[in-house]
């Protein structure tokens, strides 16, 4: 049987969230692979909860958030930009492939900017292959103090 | 007070008089080039000489600066007097004889022309230095002076080059006699570049209708808000209305309210960019807004339609979507300019006999009436073309024989490149959203979208609230409207507020940050992120706090949270680790 990657979207209430509503009503095809946990905010996404999913199964994470300049409260979008690519190279130290984690921009308009997006994310994440954790530890009081380490091979180190 | 008598009449006025003020108190008129009563006399043309007997002793001495101190007699048409006022006009005549002020006078005391050698005989100047005068202690600026001595004599400014400390106020030809300093800079055309909105005199009504109505300053132009100096309308104006002391310090004031309606509107596209339409390069080729201006009768033209030549243009093209519609600049539609563009048409029809031509992409009528509007227009007979205006260049560059300017489109109904001749160009400008409006929006706590505009709360359900409690929104600042649906949204955003007022209370949404005390360590990360500053920090207590009535509920200081001090109630971080996990089991 082919691989199937598990994929967690984490959408903005205000854009995504409502971009792939307008995908859906739209009647818009885009792989089942993504399953969406909507926030108020992308500025709203601690880095916790992108570990705790690598960390039950999923193969990748996608973050969307409004377009920069559009987020509803102000800068809670740039606030994410600052996060996401600490977040990656955090990943990368665990030998987590960095590309396991994108962040994209779509607006409530864009239901066919959001299929595109879940579509080529979950043929990128396919062509990764399932991600293996060899190790992983964590605070059972606090969820978000993640340790995960990835079998070798999911990532070169590029010290 | 002292008592005199001029020319045998009898006159009690204040010590320190002038003769020039006593006489004419009398009515008795002495000629007076070089005077002006706003300026402190100078004496330089000597034309007001008089004569001045005090007991036996008679002699000549110059009206306008001459104080009245004593009981004195004096007679301002005597024999000594006029053969003195003579010789001074000869004087004048042979040393500025293009002046015709001077002419005039000569001519009035039957003097045709001058015993003395001619300078130059274009010379305007008399080298009276009210020029300098007004320059120096009205207006000061210091912009002009004399120059060399005696004979070679001159006024002007330093150098002879523009200084910089001119403010191009017009003060030294105001105040010049003969007329020798002339503004020449607009050549007397009608520059469509100054027609700009409101009026540019420091001291006018802002606009016809305006309440209160009464004259205000206009810091713009008023010379005294520039240099310090003048303050002559203080001197002119007899009821002490102008008080610049007050004026010139703009106060403060604070006042607490409960709710706030942004209605800022917009701001006009500029279009000297796009270099295709020749903007601020060709002649006759005028914005919407200075279209607009131009059509009001208050206008400089007194609403007249015609070029910077005076002449009533005969063929006028309006060019539709100039920055709207377009991914260069604003991908939107401005909503507006289609129904005003026909509105022009309509007032070109009624004002002048040119030929109209509406260059559009989309025709867009689309409230109650505006159909039937344009049908009307097409009925009166102006050139409608489906195609935008591609460029406007000067006709000479593609035709020769024509003057004026060629507007080059595609007509795309008839699927052709048309060349349209025409006098006059409209540019029919985007609205877009005012420069300082993202930086307005922060300081209410709302933000822009990405054409710059405030963003509502919901589009549909919410669209005069805003995501900050008891900030409205009304009008263009929300998005490019007309006047109808700007009051509608104004009426709505009104009705909000006093919804709100009638409650008594504020109704919070439920979800919002909290910062559990015991766990806050104090660090104040959370401080600085909250883009609607609801956290506080306790000094006291070393602790920060949410205030719930300001947290729109974001959840940045969420995520933020080292400690994991805070919750954001509704989606609490176990709300959204359980629902990761449940839906990856
Ligand atoms: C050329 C042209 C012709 C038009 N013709 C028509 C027409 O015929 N019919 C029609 O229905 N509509 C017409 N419109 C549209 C019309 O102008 C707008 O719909 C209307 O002006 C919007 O009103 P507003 O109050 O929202 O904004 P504005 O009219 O822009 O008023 C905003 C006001 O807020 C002030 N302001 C801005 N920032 C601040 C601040 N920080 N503090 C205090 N004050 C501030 C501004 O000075 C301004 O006075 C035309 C527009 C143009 C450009
Ligand atoms: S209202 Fe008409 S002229 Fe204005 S941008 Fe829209 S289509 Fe263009
Ligand atoms: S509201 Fe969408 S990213 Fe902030
Ligand atoms: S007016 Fe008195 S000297 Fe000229």
């Amino acid at each position: 049987m082919s691989f199937e990657p598990k994929i967690i979207g984490i959408l903005c209430n205000w854009c995504s969230y409502t971009g792939a509503d307008l995908a859906g009503t739209a009647r818009m095809k885009y792989p089942a692979n993504m399953r969406s946990v909507r926030v108020m905010c992308s500025g709203r996404v601690d880095p916790g909860f992108i570990f705790d999913a690598l960390a039950h199964g999923a193969d990748g994470v996608l973050i969307c958030g409004c377009h920069p300049g559009d987020c509803h409260y102000v800068e809670g979008n740039y606030k994410c930009m600052r996060r996401i690519p600490l977040t990656q190279r955090l990943l990368q130290d665990m030998g987590i492939d960095p590309r396991r984690l994108r962040l994209e921009w779509v607006s409530a308009s864009e239901g066919g900017r959001f299929q595109k997006i879940v579509t080529e994310f979950t043929e990128e994440i396919r062509a990764l292959g399932p991600l293996k954790l060899r190790d992983m530890k964590f605070d059972m009081n606090r969820p978000d103090r993640y340790s995960l380490m990835a079998e070798a091979g999911d990532t070169v180190h590029t010290y | 007070m002292v008592k005199v008598t001029i020319d045998g009449l009898e006159i009690e006025v204040e010590e320190e008089t002038t003769i020039l003020k006593a006489a004419r108190q009398l009515g008795i008129t002495i000629p007076a080039l070089c005077y002006n009563e706003l300026i402190e006399p100078y004496a330089v043309c000597r034309l007001c000489v008089v004569e001045l007997q005090r007991g036996q002793r008679t002699r000549l001495v110059t009206a306008c600066n001459y104080p009245l101190r004593e009981s004195v007699v004096i007679r301002t048409n005597s024999e000594r007097v006029q053969r003195l006022r003579r010789m001074n006009i000869e004087l004048l005549m042979a040393r500025a004889p293009g002046a015709k002020i001077i002419q005039d006078l000569a001519a009035e005391m039957g003097i045709e022309r001058t015993r003395f050698p001619l300078e130059d005989s274009d010379e305007k100047c008399i080298l009276c230095g009210l020029c300098v005068q007004a320059c120096s202690d009205v207006v000061q600026a210091y912009a002009l002076g004399f120059s060399e001595r005696g004979s070679k004599r001159v006024i002007g400014p330093p150098y002879d080059t523009t200084p910089e400390t001119c403010i191009l106020c017009g003060a030294c030809a105001y105040f010049c006699p003969t007329g020798h300093i002339k503004m020449t800079d607009t050549d007397g055309r009608i520059l469509h570049s100054e027609l700009t909105l409101g009026p540019n005199a420091a001291i006018t009504l802002p606009f016809r209708q305006a309440i209160p109505n009464v004259p205000r300053v206009n810091p713009d132009y008023c010379i005294h808000m520039k240099t310090g100096g003048c303050e002559l309308c203080v001197k002119v104006c007899q009821k002490e209305a102008i008080n610049f002391t007050e004026l010139a310090q703009d106060s403060f004031e604070e006042f607490e309210v409960g709710a706030v309606i942004m209605a800022t509107g917009f701001q006009d596209f500029d279009p000297t960019p796009m270099k295709l339409y020749g903007y601020g390069v060709l002649p006759n080729v005028l914005t919407s807004d200075e279209f607009e201006r131009m059509n009001n009768a208050a206008s400089p033209t007194g609403g007249r339609i015609v070029m910077e030549n005076g002449e009533e243009p005969r063929s006028i093209a309006i060019l539709h979507c100039i920055g709207s519609r377009d991914e260069h600049y604003h991908k939107y539609c401005s909503r507006v300019c289609c129904m005003y563009e026909l509105n022009f048409a309509h007032l070109v029809n009624v004002k002048t006999s040119a030929e109209v031509y509406q260059l559009y992409i989309d025709m867009r009528s689309f409230g109650k009436g505006y159909e039937e509007f344009y049908q009307r227009i097409l009925d009166e007979g102006v050139n409608v073309i489906r195609g935008k205006g591609a460029e406007v260049v000067p006709a000479y560059q593609k035709r020769r024989g024509e003057g004026g300017l060629l507007v080059c489109c595609e007509d795309t109904l008839i699927g052709k490149y048309r060349e349209i001749p025409v006098d006059m160009v409209v540019l029919c400008t985007a609205l877009e959203a005012r420069a300082d409006a993202a930086e307005i929006g922060r300081k209410f706590n709302i933000s822009t979208g990405a054409d710059g505009w405030f963003i509502e709360a919901h589009p549909k359900l919410a669209p005069v609230s805003t995501t900050t409690e008891g900030i409205f929104l009304a009008g263009v600042c929300q998005g490019a409207k007309d006047i109808p649906d700007s009051v509608a949204q104004g009426a709505a955003a009104a009705a909000q507020v006093m919804k709100m007022f009638c409650q008594g209370e504020l109704l919070m949404d439920g979800a919002y940050a909290e910062i559990v005390e015991d766990i806050c360590s104090g660090c104040r990360i959370c401080n600085g992120l909250c883009p609607y500053n609801a956290i506080t920090y306790d000094i006291e207590k070393k602790v920060s706090a949410v205030n719930p009535a300001m947290c729109k509920a974001c959840g940045t200081c969420v995520a933020a949270c080292p400690s994991g001090a805070i919750t954001g109630r509704h989606f609490t971080d176990e709300q959204i680790y359980a629902q990761i996990e449940g839906i990856l089991a």
